[in-house]
């Protein structure tokens, strides 16, 4: 602190980000849920990257399974077969490239516009801060799988659709956050100086506003992964997915449409959508230690 | 509940008439801005259901024809008939009033006037997320207040990472799932549907008959969407912890739990209410998948089915009718604020 | 008998901070009919022994020595008795209403809670005429019983708290700050009730504040404390007028006294913060701020000590006789 006078202001800002940074880190790290959803996080992602390695992706082509019809498991197919004879195992591996590329990138979108119309709305107020407040707070009414379905219905089911259509559904919150942080910082007195020295809105936002946000959009993504996920694996399995790739979501569209469960094939039912549910718990406790992090009322929560 | 009836000549107080007509001009207010407000937001439905359905959607007459050849003479008859030949505004003011007017046009599947499908489909879907709903809601707000007020113990720390991992499975997976434990491996309950055609017409045993239907597709649903309850109310509980008001019931020498349920949970059902109507968004979607796993003859299944014929009208009366009951939903839980938080009356 | 008694109480929290001591070894009496005040800053532990009498600490917080209600040890009674004696036994008027009231119970409700707890056989509507009935002896209209406190001013919600005191007839009123966030007007409304209600029904008192100046008009006694101890003790009106520690001295003239016009030319106060609980200073804690301190002051901690008649004063300096003001 004592050399503050020689830096320049910008290496000061970044010292401290660095600094409230390690803050957060310190203070995520002692939360044991946090730590673990982090791991299995990480060791998902290695997997989904990992999978052309593992299994060649000709073991998902119809035309070229070896296996017989809904096999149980064997010590060919650790985990059964589907159908058409592909092996559960290599269809799940592989799904997971989808499930998390759409989910994560679903939510980039979706905070994309979110932050956009939070900051904007909360800097420029006025009667387009009122329009988008009431806009984004119709959305956060709606039932998000009613106007996802309907919008997929007329749009067509691509993966370019799915994303669009689940970020469509899922910005809301988002502005909601990133609103009142802004009007939060905008009270700031530094903010008042920065008006009076004549930044103008552009730089207020991207300078001063946005920084201060931005942790807090990174936190809740956390959150709104999941969602994300959950939402394409519903749309999936209704049919709505892209009728061309291979996700969770849609593994278990085929597996129900021929008949799995009546045919007690749990080995085809299971792996899918346990993967779902670890990828969505890892984010959740991930999302829920950020969210102690940033909201210490909720901190010591399970240390 | 009833008004603050005027003190009796309290110097302090305010006369009787003015601090009444005071009260209730200020809920007429409250109620205009929240009607106001959700009046603009169901305009906003009929607009874009509009927007989606006759505008990116495509022509609808495409759709009823699919690939069967169909003359320009018939193509043009069949616009003339269902008004496609109006100018847009015309066409947007028709679909605006006949929707108000509870005319919503007829089921390209069924052959039939979608209010029928409506009115014959709902008593399932009320049963059904009726049921589910108040379980949840029961079983999240009693778990969650008893998590909240003990939190980080045992029961805690169980109860949240239950809650969390069912929270985070896949209604559609749990639903498939629970069918083939407990209907195809252990047989006790049916695997689909409302009610078996060999059960016999007396009251008693359909109802009987139903029930037992009931009960995998409401055990799905009660468990999918309790654990978002669970959280809310636990947080609001831990909102209230530590407060001066819980330290004076303490005082007073009320047991812990008496502390608990006469005074953390009252103030902290005030803001649960708002969030658990909120959320009702996710009930919705819930209960359309659940009915979709459980082939249940509700709205959500009609809604499931239509996407794939492709029913058009079907999908955008039930998008008008699930959003606008989210809407109303959310319109309910801000008049029932006004009852239940005597402070909201003040301001 | 008695009414009173803290001997040698401790209170000890445990936090991130590691062990830090609020209380440090009080002890004090208090008779029936009489009124005991006690001052200090916020944060020399006068709150902490306040709830320390009903147990009102967070589990944090670790209560030794022993606090005699009547005779009985508050500290080793088991839940059930010690649930009995809450209000009955003992009452606290609270500081800030606002908070300390339900915001979502209607008034009378909330004063007739406890009469309901501590008396099954006490119908509802029994209670709720008890209520009107408190209500009217604090100067409220009884229909106010169907409020909700924001709707009451803060002078009404305090008054709300001592009718809420008084519900189960008890034989000690503590009242924490009762009068801090009111305006001159209604505190002094407020003390007269409370001074009034003592003598009418003969409870004993027991009144915290920063107020030395309040306390020296409504109490017999005065104790007042720093750091977690008491520094200084003696007849309310005397330990304000010829305080015999330099800390009472400071903080009688911290409030200006209205009507003398050197008090009003010389503000008094205390330059400084009051130390940190956790690190508290060699020799007496209150060295670091004191004008009149000796080399003594800085080697060992001064005990509580009679100095002259009924008053006992915790400073070398008023112990070996010498004025503990300067000038």
């Amino acid at each position: 602190m004592t050399a503050s006078t020689t830096t320049s202001p910008r290496a000061l800002a970044w010292a401290r980000r660095r600094q409230s940074f390690a803050r957060s880190w310190a203070a995520y790290r002692a939360q044991r849920t946090g730590m673990v959803g982090l791991v299995l996080l990480g060791a998902i992602v290695v997997l989904a990257l990992a999978a052309p390695v593992l299994i060649d992706e000709s073991a998902l082509s119809v035309t070229q399974a070896t296996g017989g019809r809904m096999e149980p498991p064997s010590a060919d197919f650790p985990l059964g077969t589907d159908e058409v004879g592909r092996s559960v195992l290599a269809l799940t591996l592989w799904g997971s490239r989808l499930s998390l590329l759409i989910g994560l990138t679903a939510t980039v979108v979706a905070i994309l516009i979110g932050t956009a119309v939070g900051v904007t709305s909360g800097h420029i107020g006025g009667a387009y801060g009122w329009f988008a407040l009431r806009i984004s707070d119709w959305f956060m009414v709606l039932p998000s799988l009613v106007v996802a379905i309907a919008l997929l219905a007329v749009l067509g089911r691509s993966m370019g659709t799915t994303i669009l259509v689940i970020a469509l559904v899922s910005w809301s919150g988002t502005t909601r956050l990133v609103r009142a942080q802004t009007l939060t910082v905008q009270a700031r007195p530094y903010l008042e100086r920065a008006r009076a020295l004549g930044a103008g809105h552009w730089h207020q936002m991207t300078k001063h506003i946005l920084p201060n946000v931005l942790p807090l959009v990174l936190a809740s993504a956390t959150l709104l992964v999941p969602s994300a996920i959950l939402m394409e694996s519903s749309l999936a399995w209704l049919g709505l997915g892209d009728p061309n790739v291979v996700s969770w979501g849609s593994i278990l569209n085929r597996a129900s449409d021929n008949g799995a469960v009546s045919a007690h094939a749990w080995w085809y039912l299971l792996p899918p959508g346990l993967a779902i549910l670890l990828v969505v718990l890892a984010f959740m406790m991930c999302g829920r230690a950020l969210e102690a992090v940033f909201n210490p009322r909720l901190r010591g929560e399970q240390g | 509940m009833t008004e603050v009836p005027p003190p009796a000549g309290g110097a302090a107080a305010p006369p009787a008439g003015r601090r009444a007509r005071r009260t209730s001009s200020g809920f007429g207010r409250y109620l205009l801005k929240h009607v106001g407000g959700a009046a603009v937001s169901l305009l906003l439905v009929l607009f874009s259901s509009f927007f989606i359905f006759r505008l990116i959607g495509g022509d609808p007459i495409d759709q009823l024809t699919r690939e069967r050849p169909v003359s320009p003479e018939q193509r043009a008859a069949m616009r003339a008939e269902m008004g496609l030949d109006q100018p847009m505004v015309k066409q947007f003011w028709d679909y605006i009033t006949g929707t108000l007017t509870m005319d919503l046009g007829d089921s390209f599947q069924y052959r039939r006037p979608i209010f029928d499908l409506i009115v014959e489909r709902l008593p399932a879907t009320l049963l059904l997320s009726g049921t589910g709903m108040v379980l949840a809601v029961v079983l999240g707000l009693w778990i969650g207040t008893r998590s909240g007020w003990r939190q980080g113990s045992r029961y805690d720390r169980a109860h949240v990472g239950t809650g969390l991992l069912l929270y985070s499975a896949p209604t559609f997976w749990l639903g498939m799932i629970v069918i083939l434990v407990f209907a195809r491996y252990m047989g006790l309950f049916p695997v689909n549907g409302m009610r078996s055609p060999s059960t016999p017409p007396d009251f008693w045993s359909q109802a009987l008959d139903i029930g037992h239907h009931l009960v995998l597709p409401v055990l799905t649903y009660t468990a999918v969407v309790y654990a978002g309850y669970l959280m809310i109310m636990r947080s609001s509980i831990l909102d209230e912890i530590g407060s001066d008001y819980l330290t004076t019931a303490r005082a007073k020498g009320l047991r812990d739990d008496e502390v608990r349920d006469r005074h953390a949970v009252p103030n902290a059902l005030l803001p649960t209410v708002t969030l658990v109507f909120l959320a009702i968004g996710g009930v919705v979607n819930g209960s359309i998948v659940t009915e979709a796993v459980f082939s249940w003859p509700g709205l959500g299944s009609l809604f499931v089915q239509a996407i794939f014929y492709p029913d058009r009208p079907v999908l955008q009366a039930l998008f008008v009718l699930f959003s606008a009951s989210t809407i109303l939903a959310v319109l309910a839980a801000e008049i029932l604020y006004w009852f239940i938080d005597p402070r909201i009356r003040k301001s | 008998m008695t009414l009173l008694e803290f001997r040698d109480v401790h209170v000890t929290y445990t936090g991130s901070r590691g062990r830090v001591p609020a209380v440090r070894g009080v002890d004090l009496a208090l008779e029936a009919g009489q009124v005991l005040g006690v001052a200090g800053e916020s944060g020399c532990g006068k709150s902490t022994l306040a709830m320390a009498v009903l147990r009102l600490l967070p589990k944090s917080a670790e209560v030794s020595g022993e606090i005699l209600l009547d005779g009985e040890d508050l500290l080793t009674m088991g839940w059930g008795r010690l649930r009995a004696v809450r209000w009955t036994g003992a009452s606290i008027v609270f500081q800030g209403a606002m908070h300390s009231l339900n915001a979502v119970q209607r008034i009378g409700r909330q004063v007739a809670e406890p009469m309901l707890v501590h008396d099954k056989d006490l119908s509802a509507a029994k209670a709720a005429k008890r209520a009107e009935a408190l209500l009217e002896r604090v100067g409220l209209p009884p229909s106010r019983a169907r409020s909700f406190p924001h709707e009451l001013s803060g002078g009404q919600r305090q008054r709300v708290m001592i009718a809420m005191a008084l519900a189960c007839d008890p034989d000690l009123i503590i009242a924490d700050e009762a009068t801090t966030a009111l305006d001159v007007m209604v505190q002094a409304q407020v003390l007269q009730l409370i001074s009034g209600l003592v003598k009418e029904r003969g409870v004993g008192l027991v009144m915290i504040s920063h107020d030395l100046s309040v306390l020296s008009a409504t109490c017999d006694t005065a104790a007042v404390m720093y750091a977690g101890k008491v520094v200084e003790q003696g007849p309310a009106h005397e330990v304000f007028a010829r305080a015999r520690h330099p800390y009472s001295a400071a903080l009688g003239a911290a409030f200006p006294v209205i009507g003398d016009p050197a008090s009003r030319r010389n503000p008094g106060g205390l330059a400084g913060d009051p130390p940190d609980p956790g690190r508290l200073p060699e020799g007496c804690s209150f060295r670091p701020r004191c004008a009149v301190a000796v080399e003594r002051c800085g080697e060992a901690s001064p005990e509580l000590l009679e100095v002259e008649g009924a008053r006992l004063s915790a400073c070398f300096v008023a112990q070996e006789g010498e004025p503990v003001v300067l000038g």
